[in-house]
């Protein structure tokens, strides 16, 4: 089949054309822009001349991103935060998503009003769970507890009271302790420091997050489990396995593509959370719940460190890439061959 | 069919069923403490007993929400309220247009370099927007400086006060850094790969025979999409308008970058900077946030199943 350029398709490419352009310009023309301004020494308010595109600051290489690694503490914090969040989070969704559409998938009566209970916090802004779950975990004083706290007392268990995101302390091995003590043996006594703890606060954060995606995940799983084939279960229960044994053995493994999938879109969401941080909780007592995203903001128009906000946000368009090529690659392969 | 098939229920069906309602007990209790707290009196409102019912149904709360409150010098959300309305529908109508038209095109009129084309556009849905923002920021800022003589000329026109609307109309939606109309601008900009790429799988679905019958019939690249595929694609437009109100309604990053005033400010800039005040009460924040979350939770209930479609295909957006 040989394409040959008439009128029609030549207005076909006129008509998209100015897509084109635009991803060009707005997208790959500013990535282009953030990564060259990475590479300046533009930390400070400097005046754009005419007809240029970036202030005459000095080419300082990669100085940007080195500060960042070695010396700038905020930095390390916020890459530590991402870690937790990013674990905690995805762990939890994929748990609750896959435990939750087991269970709908049960014949369950109302299952359709169950879902949508389930899903509707994908409706709403980051900035409405955030604003609603700051004051949930608002752990308010001893003697006057609010939100969840105060549920807890109501309902009879007071032990499990928590100062939630106000805890400044990060969990980490502790380095006299055993464990700590080996890993002083072996070279590591960097990881017996709360740089590579789990910040209490952060926790927080995933609740509200998990409570705004998993229901998602969930929908994710079920979808899944609809597709699996009524006779495979038949087949597998001829064979004499029992309901657990066919979740374990048959069905598990048909899930993996969709485990995968929300792994990388929970992935992608958690390394660029930020709505939900700044509504509610900010950086938190000693940046205990600031994320990289956030400091990006804070440096660039609360600061004016441009370079480093450029820095900051190729390093975490790297890490999301890293995330989602492979993944959008294989799909785009899938579909073209289809 | 085993032989006890009498409706005895067991009790792992009891457990399960306790589990499921435990479960809906986690996802509603933040609305439960939002409509509850929302609809007390100011005399009601008590951090101490929170959790409680309304003594009396009251709107005291949302109406301090949405009107403000001048003795404490805070402005309501109606502003905000009507500022996401003015950005959100044409954004979304314009984003669905384009996206329909990329989609007709890379589904039904491939040409040498459309897949590429198509994953060139693709990889603008999952960017973090942190990369692109300085430099957004700057060319917005870029353009209300070029466009500011036009809008002073706008504001000296002596026009009759019935055509004064058209005067505030170029003035809302100006391209420009903290106008309506940038933010328009770069949603619909940043729109173009997830509505193309609901459009152009939707369309690659509909069989090319209806569109050869067209094109025997002497239909053009315009015919066909007026009168073949057009007519079809009512459901994809519904995925995509959902999909991209409730995206654009509830967006916060570039709003609260590109709108410095509080006169153009969406709703999400608007109830997080309520959130971050201390002069005002929680019950009044928590009104705010209900009727932020309002408009898009109203669609999940009337919508809930084409809602589901767009976020199974829009979930890796930026």
């Amino acid at each position: 089949m040989h394409w040959r350029l008439n009128r029609d398709r030549l207005t076909a490419i006129l008509v998209i054309l100015p897509s084109v352009i635009a991803i060009l310009v707005f997208v790959y023309g500013f990535i282009g822009w953030t990564g060259w301004a990475s590479t300046l020494n533009w930390n400070d308010m400097m005046p754009i001349p005419k007809g240029a595109i970036l202030p005459k600051a000095d080419f300082i290489q990669l100085d940007n991103y080195i500060r960042l690694f070695t010396v700038d503490q905020r930095f390390q914090i916020d890459l530590r935060n991402t870690i937790v969040f990013t674990v905690f989070f995805i762990g939890s969704c994929l748990f609750l998503g896959l435990g939750l559409a087991v269970l709908l998938d049960q014949k369950i009566r109302n299952e359709g009003f169950f879902r949508s209970i389930y899903l509707f916090p994908m409706a709403v802004s980051f900035i409405v769970t955030g604003v609603v779950w700051r004051w949930l975990l608002n752990p308010g004083s001893a003697d006057s507890p609010v939100g969840v706290n105060q549920l807890l007392v109501n309902l009879g268990l007071p032990f499990l009271q928590s100062k939630w995101y106000t805890n400044p302390q990060a969990l980490f091995i502790l380095p006299d302790s055993p464990v700590g003590q080996f890993l002083h043996q072996v070279g590591l006594s960097a990881v017996t420091t709360p740089n590579f703890g789990i910040s209490v606060a952060m926790l927080s954060v995933v609740l509200a997050a998990v409570w705004q995606m998993s229901g998602y995940t969930m929908a994710l799983y079920l979808a899944g489990l609809r597709g699996v084939p009524d006779e495979l279960r038949e087949a597998a229960r001829v064979d004499g396995a029992n309901e657990v044994q066919i979740y374990q053995q048959v069905i598990m493994p048909l899930l993996r593509p969709i485990t995968l999938s929300a792994v990388i879109i929970l992935g992608h969401i958690s390394l660029k959370i930020f709505d939900l941080i700044s509504a509610m909780t900010g950086p938190g007592p000693a940046f205990a719940t600031d994320v990289p995203a956030y400091y990006m903001f804070d440096t660039v128009f609360r600061g004016n460190h441009f370079a480093r906000g450029a820095a900051i946000a190729i390093i975490l368009l790297v890490s999301v890439a890293v995330l989602v090529v492979p993944y959008l690659v294989n799909a785009i392969r899938t579909e073209v061959h289809r | 069919m085993s032989a006890g098939n009498h409706r005895a229920v067991r009790p792992s069906r009891i457990l399960l069923y306790f589990v499921l309602i435990l479960a809906a007990g986690f996802f509603l209790m933040p609305v439960y403490i939002l409509v509850v707290t929302s609809l007390k009196s100011y005399a009601d409102v008590n951090l101490a007993t929170m959790w409680a019912l309304p003594k009396q149904i009251s709107l005291d709360s949302f109406l301090s929400a949405w009107n403000g409150d001048p003795s404490k010098g805070t402005i309501g959300l109606s502003n905000n309220f009507m500022n996401s309305m003015k950005l959100a529908i044409p954004a979304t109508i314009l984003s669905a247009i384009v996206g329909s038209l990329n989609g007709y095109v890379l589904a039904k009129w491939k040409f040498p370099g459309a897949n590429f084309i198509f994953a060139l556009i693709l990889f603008g849905m999952f960017i973090p927007y942190q990369s692109i923002l300085i430099p957004l920021m700057l060319t917005l800022q870029a353009w209300g400086k070029a466009l500011r003589p036009l809008l002073e000329n706008v504001q000296a026109w002596q026009v009759p006060i019935y055509l004064e609307w058209i005067k505030n109309l170029v003035q809302t939606y100006v391209p420009a850094y903290g106008t309506i109309g940038g933010l328009m601008i770069v949603h619909v900009i940043y729109g173009i790969p997830i509505t193309t790429l609901i459009f152009r799988n939707y369309y690659a679905e509909i069989p090319d025979e209806l569109l050869e019958a067209g094109k025997i019939d002497g239909a053009g690249f315009w015919g066909l999409y007026r009168y073949v595929l057009f007519p079809l694609s009512v459901p994809g437009f519904v995925v995509v308008i959902i999909w991209e109100f409730q995206s654009i309604w509830n967006e916060f990053l570039f709003a609260v970058v590109l709108t410095n005033n509080a006169a153009s400010q969406p709703i999400t800039v608007a109830l997080n900077n309520l959130a971050g005040s201390y002069i005002v009460e929680w019950n009044v924040q928590m009104a705010g946030a209900l009727l932020a979350a309002l408009p898009t939770l109203l669609i999940f209930i009337v919508l809930g199943r084409y809602f589901m479609r767009g976020l199974l295909a829009g979930s890796l957006k930026g």
